[in-house]
């Protein structure tokens, strides 16, 4: 290996240090969304961040919407549609049984479910 | 001019080969498509022994065969982004100068980078992000291994230039 290989490498890694930083300071502090189908962790997402999520599953298709700090069902092609009607949330959670899924308002900027 | 086409279709089914090998024994980080990458061992050597468009070649057909072979839309895309991106990365870092385990660790890195970006588009969740430190660790690590061992490869190829 030479000097210009150190050089590189340590670039990559300072920026990539100074990026990751900024990320994990931008994401944490606020609330988060956690959506799960069954067992299984769906994802997880700032509650600060507007977003729509089509999660479509074996059981059928729901249609999340994170908008100005809160979260809602927006449309699902369950048969008793309770999901949608329980409402925007900013804390709690919202469950479609026919679909196992649920969407959880959580304090902490916990990431860690994504990676199991 | 021949014998040049026959080794370089020998490179590709080594490729094929490694990429298969990593196919059956997933070393699966949780990231679906992610991988060691050891085909990158043929890719690098190829860079040095042949040269660019070469090097690209067998990257980028071993990225469609394993794809359609083993994988779907999903994992070709994954496998395409990160393939790309280290071979790019490892191109320039090749014109400036580095040494071929600085060119591999580089590569190395920006393989998992891609594959992570395409994850994160894909997923539609910047969440995928809190997996960068270890797939940029093991991206250096995977990249520096490579490196080590194409270097007596790259070496010892003056038989196969001619
Ligand atoms: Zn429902």
């Amino acid at each position: 290996m030479n000097k210009r290989d150190f050089i590189a490498i340590g670039v990559v890694v300072l920026l990539s240090v100074l990026g990751f930083v900024f990320f994990a300071l931008k994401g944490s502090g606020g609330q988060t969304v956690k959506i799960s189908v069954g067992a299984r962790v769906y994802g997880t997402y700032p509650l600060s961040e507007n977003r729509e999520l089509k999660i479509k599953t074996d059981a059928g298709y729901n249609l999340v919407e994170i908008k100005n700090g809160r979260v809602f069902v927006k449309d699902a092609d369950c048969k008793d549609k309770s999901c949608v009607k329980q409402g925007e949330i900013s804390g709690g959670s919202i469950v479609c049984l026919p679909h196992k899924l649920v969407v959880e308002v959580t304090g902490e900027g916990d990431f860690d479910a994504v990676a199991r | 001019m021949a014998k040049r086409i026959s080794v370089i279709a020998v490179f590709t089914a080594l490729a094929l080969i490694f990429s298969y090998i990593e196919a059956i024994i997933p070393f699966n980080l949780g990231v679906p498509g992610v991988k060691l990458g050891i085909a990158n061992i043929v890719v690098v050597c190829a860079l040095y022994i042949f040269g660019v468009k070469e090097a690209a070649g067998i990257s980028l057909i071993r990225v469609f065969v394993i794809g359609l072979l083993f994988g779907n839309a999903v994992s070709l895309i994954y496998s395409l982004s990160g393939a790309v991106l280290s071979i790019a990365v490892m191109i320039i870092c090749k014109r400036l100068k580095l040494s071929v385990i600085g060119v591999s660790a580089m590569g190395g890195i920006f393989h998992n980078v891609g594959q992570l970006s395409a994850a994160a588009l894909i997923l539609n969740s910047s969440a995928v992000m809190y997996y960068y430190p270890v797939l940029f660790i093991s991206g250096i690590v995977t990249g520096i291994i490579i490196g080590i061992v194409s270097l007596p490869i790259i070496k010892n190829s003056e038989k196969l230039r001619s």
